[in-house]
């Protein structure tokens, strides 16, 4: 790892399945031995708010618990028209550019960037600053001090954001959160508030803009493919998605743990201090799992993937991801059927270079 | 076969609804509840995969 200490891999389905269910493993990102991923990580976490994703057992459970609701399956289909709206809008933006144009910045950036503005109840009149901003974060060529700098503007305006939802609630997210904070306690955690909303937006951001982009790459590097899926797209959609989660299995080293006694794991003694890591991208490409692994069928229909991680931490807005990509696969070729790739397959950049894979840009024409 | 819940584990990840809305649904707080308890033919299909993909392993099954 970063600072030099080894991590166990697991890679079997079921190893991953089972330590990331395991309470015995803790997901404390300050505990010592939890595996460092990147420079300057844990200095980083010990100065901000700790994140759900951070916390183990009750005290997970109590931050969770209030916020399941806001991304039940039936919450989230009540999102659909102001999603569809939100891409339409998008691919209106693409379509007024000069071609070839970026289907990353006009479509992988923008979307997860307003639904997360969305979310958190962003006055309209400030959306388009806070697009800026959350795309701007992201962009590869940014340098880190310009991140820093992003990163800072970023946690005023969301923190400006809740104190001013605390002062008049509106019907969003974080005043729903409010307001039961409210009754349940009689006051507001600000501290927690803000580490959600930090959480929805970096949670919700890079991924989504990583399939997205990943799934129209998908859709037009297999014509054959794409045709029958989109000649049922209301049934094969959500198919190919679950297929796309799994063959690339874009956060592929984010579920590690740290064990918090000695545990067997398929045969090996893992000691109480020593860090693992759960690769999905392994568990989900398990010949014992999954037929063919290697090889991309956009209607295997198998939804047992753990890309979304597996155990309590399991990721809280996956139906709404599910639903952007959905709505994003089918008006894009829906609305531009002409739709191609502006360059040819090996110049494209694919993000080798982050912990969320995906692309760094992705010239299209049509 | 039976279908029985363990509420207090449940994150509302929403897995099994999924996989199976004819047998599985959420409450007002996003928490599993049962539409039945005795999912017959493929309903009951259905159930078995969604208790298999559960997260955090709240629902479990008794065959007759």
């Amino acid at each position: 790892m970063q600072d030099g200490n080894p991590a166990w891999m697991l890679t079997r389905y079921e190893d991953v399945r089972s330590v990331l269910a395991d309470p015995r493993f803790s997901a404390d990102r300050l505990a010592p031995g939890f595996p460092i991923l990147a420079p300057g990580q844990r200095e980083g976490l010990s100065r901000q708010p700790k994140f759900m994703l951070s916390m183990d057992g009750k005290e997970h459970n109590d931050a969770r618990r209030p916020v399941i609701s806001e991304f039940s399956v039936r919450r989230v289909a009540t999102m659909r028209p102001r999603i569809q709206q939100i891409v339409d809008e998008a691919i209106d933006e693409l379509l007024k550019q000069p071609q070839p144009a970026d289907l990353v910045k006009w479509i992988g950036h923008p979307v997860p960037a307003m639904m997360v503005a969305e979310l958190v109840g962003a006055p309209l009149e400030q959306q388009p600053y806070f697009r800026d901003l959350t795309s701007r974060i992201l962009a590869k060529g940014v340098t880190w001090e310009e991140r820093f700098e992003i990163s800072k503007t970023l946690r005023k305006f969301m923190d400006e954001l809740i104190q001013s939802k605390a002062e008049n609630p509106g019907d969003d997210l974080l005043s729903r959160q409010i307001i039961q904070q409210r009754e349940e306690h009689g006051e507001v955690n600000f501290e927690g508030l803000s580490a959600l909303a930090h959480l929805l937006l970096f949670a919700g951001h890079d991924s989504s803009a990583g399939l997205i982009s990943l799934g129209v790459y998908t859709f037009l590097t297999n014509p054959e493919q794409r045709a029958a899926v989109m000649a049922e797209p209301k049934e094969r959609i959500p198919l190919a998605i679950e297929e796309m989660l799994r063959f690339y299995s874009i956060t592929d080293i984010g579920a590690a743990r740290v064990a918090l006694e000695d545990v067997e794991i398929g045969g090996v003694t893992i000691r109480a201090g020593e860090g693992v890591i759960a690769s999905v991208y392994a568990a989900n490409h398990d010949p014992e799992v999954f037929e063919n692994p290697g090889e991309l069928d956009l209607l295997r229909g198998d939804r047992h993937h753990v890309a979304f991680g597996y155990g309590p931490h399991q990721c809280l807005a996956q139906n709404l991801s599910r639903l952007e990509l959905e709505i994003v696969f089918e008006t894009l070729f829906r609305r531009i059927p002409t739709l191609r790739l502006a360059v040819d397959v090996d110049e494209l950049p694919f993000k080798y270079d982050s912990v969320v894979f995906g692309l760094h840009a992705l010239p299209v024409t049509w | 076969m039976r279908i029985t819940t363990h509420a207090e584990r449940c994150v509302g990840s929403g897995q099994c609804v999924l996989t199976e809305p004819a047998v599985f649904s959420q409450d007002d707080d996003g928490v599993v509840t049962l539409l039945t308890d005795r999912p017959e033919g493929p309903a009951a299909e259905g159930a078995r995969k969604a208790v298999f993909v559960c997260p955090t392993r709240s629902l479990s099954l008794m065959e007759d």
